[in-house]
């Protein structure tokens, strides 16, 4: 596994779970900078710290509403690199999208995962990767969800079936690797169709991250 | 606030006159003819008799005193007297307003309003506050010295009557003296006690008819002093609908206690456990055995325990909804919906946990009925504050006919829309569209802890970032 190594500030209320994600992330070779249980201990550790990535839960104290993911919002409005990790029990594609409208204008990556993924620990690694690295992970539960409502919008009208399978995965933050596995197909043809579904979203080369602003485009077509 | 239930414990004094009367009253009001071949005379009869039985000795005690009082001061002695009056006024106005039955079919309902608290003090400070305890008080009063004299009249007059007829036979049993005596006339020929058993059987229905009005006096009476009046049934029913609002509210923070304590605990310790796992797994891995992939499936199985809790949680009550209130809660449902949803929601403030609860899940059984049975290629929800209320609509364009007795779940729905005060109609003719309109109170949240929060929360929440 390539294995960079990334500053995390962890939040997490659950003193087990808490615990748990600290070995984790230490055995496989991350600094976990500091480990908090509620959202402004978060933002006093992040600025305290400036780690590479934040991981949080949703729901945590003080509110035990949406805390977490208000704060780890805020955050990233004022430090535009941050990468972002959501970990959640909540498949709510409202979150998701909130999540990712806020990393609009930032570099920082971004995931949102249910905490289910934790347990298959190389990909849960893959995904800190992903977002330490500027990607986006968003769970495969919420691209489902969204793939279904959007499924009859505009712009996603416009893609084929396969086309829309693949921005699936993208949005999952699959390689074309695995995207071509995934789909059994060759990572060529998976290349072509992504070249398609940016040019039928109108994407060019100089937008910059195109796998992102596509995956966005894909969640925020409004119903 | 009107409410039918009000109207149907006025009663009703006017009878039509071919119906079964259901008090003496109503009786009396259907000619003597009638009345004497019915039950009522009877039944007024024993009315008198039971309360003459039990008023007497009371009022006989109460009125000539017991033997302690006698040696008591006048004024300790009127004491006395006023301290039982006001001891005895509840429970004889309970026996009273149950005893009513025999001469009244529609029972009396209690005046009393239920203390909010418990305690004795309570209690105490209610029913002296209370006008029903007043008019018990004077009703008290009144059984201990006019009362009584009303039964006993009745009693005597059918006593006499009962006498005039029946003494000629008793009399060769029993030696009674010259038997009767009217004025100057001596009864003693057999020609005599004929004639007085004559004028015993004409004046029978005469005193079936005077017992009949007494009781309906006295019944009257006890209706005007201790049955409860309209003010105070307009307040049971606000107490009553308070209540059922309480129990509604308790019922919604049990829900969310069940979702929270669900998440903080079951939902976490799996989530650990399927952590640890996969940390085993990944060990195990690198060692080319069939172990880990034994471990890998004991963390599948937890996964999909953990998934079906979480639908569970979800379905008791999700945390968009608490986080982010109905509008996105039912765009959430939508999502999932197999049939295309358009949801359009528009509301300004948070409501109440228990409305927006009941809304969410209004609309989440509307599209779940759409799904089931509608056969509808797509449906449309709408939420508007109208007036005071939040009207939400759930339309579809499937094949119509759905009715609100047929399926257990509407009833359901209809209930818990029901006990926040609100309404549910469903307007599905043969052919479709069909139409579900839940209109709730629109009851905001003035607490700032639960006061709404929106996407953008940076500029508001500043203290969180």
């Amino acid at each position: 596994m390539a294995n960079s190594q990334f500053r995390i500030v962890l939040a997490e209320d659950d003193v087990l779970l808490r615990e748990g994600l600290v070995q984790l992330l230490k055995r496989f070779g991350h600094e976990v900078v500091a480990a908090v249980d509620d959202s402004r201990g978060l933002s006093e550790a992040v600025e305290m710290y400036r780690p590479d990535i934040v991981v949080t839960d949703v729901r945590m104290p003080p509110d035990f509403n949406d805390d977490g993911l208000r704060a780890a919002m805020c955050l990233r409005g004022r430090y535009p690199a941050l990468a972002v990790l959501v970990l959640t029990q909540y498949a709510a594609t409202a979150y998701a999208c909130e999540l990712l409208e806020s990393g609009e204008h930032s570099g920082g990556g971004l995931g949102y995962l249910l905490k289910d993924r934790i347990g298959a620990v190389a990909e849960f690694l893959a995904a800190i990767e992903r977002v330490g690295t500027g990607g986006t992970v968003i769970d495969q539960e919420v691209v489902w969800q969204l793939l279904r409502r959007r499924q009859m919008n505009e712009p996603l009208s416009r893609l084929s079936p396969r086309e829309r399978g693949v921005l699936a995965l993208m949005a999952e933050g699959k390689t074309n690797a695995v995207i071509a596995a995934a789909l059994n197909v060759s990572q060529p043809t998976v290349a072509k169709n992504i070249g398609s579904i940016f040019l039928k979203f109108g994407l060019s080369e100089d937008d910059g991250h195109r796998r992102v602003l596509a995956v966005l485009t894909y969640l925020r077509s409004s119903p | 606030m009107s409410n039918p239930s009000i109207g149907a414990q006025v009663r009703a004094n006017a009878c039509p006159p071919d119906a079964i009367p259901l008090n003496c009253r109503q009786a009396l009001a259907r000619g003597p003819r009638l009345l004497l071949t019915s039950s009522w005379p009877w039944r007024s009869f024993g009315y008198l008799f039971c309360g003459a039985l039990v008023a007497l000795p009371v009022a006989g005690g109460v009125t000539n005193g017991l033997f302690f009082i006698k040696s008591l001061p006048g004024y300790a002695e009127l004491m006395v007297v006023l301290l039982l009056t006001v001891l005895i006024a509840m429970p004889v106005a309970a026996v009273e307003r149950f005893r009513l039955r025999m001469v009244d079919t529609e029972p009396v309902g209690n005046p009393h309003v239920t203390p909010g608290e418990p305690g004795l003090r309570a209690w105490l400070w209610l029913r002296v506050g209370e006008a029903a305890t007043w008019r018990e008080f004077g009703y008290a009063i009144a059984w201990t010295s006019l009362l009584p004299l009303i039964d006993l009249s009745g009693v005597l007059l059918v006593g006499v009557v009962v006498i005039l007829v029946l003494a000629p036979f008793v009399e060769p049993l029993v030696d009674l003296g010259p038997l009767v005596i009217l004025g100057f006339w001596h009864v003693s020929t057999p020609l005599d006690k004929g004639l007085v058993v004559l004028l015993g059987l004409a004046l029978l229905p005469l005193a079936a008819y005077l017992v009949t009005v007494l009781a309906v006096g006295r019944a009257s009476f006890v209706r005007l002093l201790l049955a409860p009046r309209e003010s105070e049934l307009v307040a049971r029913v606000q107490a009553l609908t308070r209540s059922r609002i309480r129990l509604a509210d308790a019922f919604e923070a049990e829900r969310r206690r069940i979702e929270r304590d669900l998440h903080d605990g079951a939902q976490q310790r799996l989530v650990g456990l399927i952590m640890t796992l996969g940390v085993v797994e990944h060990e195990f891995a690198q060692e080319q055995s069939d172990r880990a992939e034994l471990v890998a499936n004991a963390r599948k199985q937890a996964e999909g325990v953990l998934a079906e809790l979480r639908e569970l949680i979800h379905g008791i009550h999700p945390q968009l909804l608490t986080a982010r209130g109905v509008a996105a809660a039912v765009a959430e449902v939508a999502d999932r919906s197999p049939v295309p949803v358009d949801v359009d929601i528009t509301i300004a403030q948070r409501l109440v946990p228990a409305v927006e609860s009941v809304a969410y899940f209004a609309v989440k059984e509307g599209l779940a009925n759409v799904v089931k049975h509608s056969r509808a290629r797509a449906a449309r929800v709408t939420g508007r504050q109208e007036r005071d209320h939040l009207v939400l609509r759930v339309v579809d364009d499937g094949v119509g006919g759905a009715r609100p007795e047929g399926g257990s779940g509407l009833q359901g729905l209809a209930d818990r829309v029901a006990v926040v005060g609100g309404r549910l109609k469903l307007l599905s003719p043969p052919g479709g569209p069909t139409e579900l309109v839940v209109e709730l109170p629109w009851r905001t949240v003035n607490s700032a802890s639960c006061s709404p929060r929106t996407t953008s929360c940076c500029e508001k929440d500043s203290s969180n970032c």
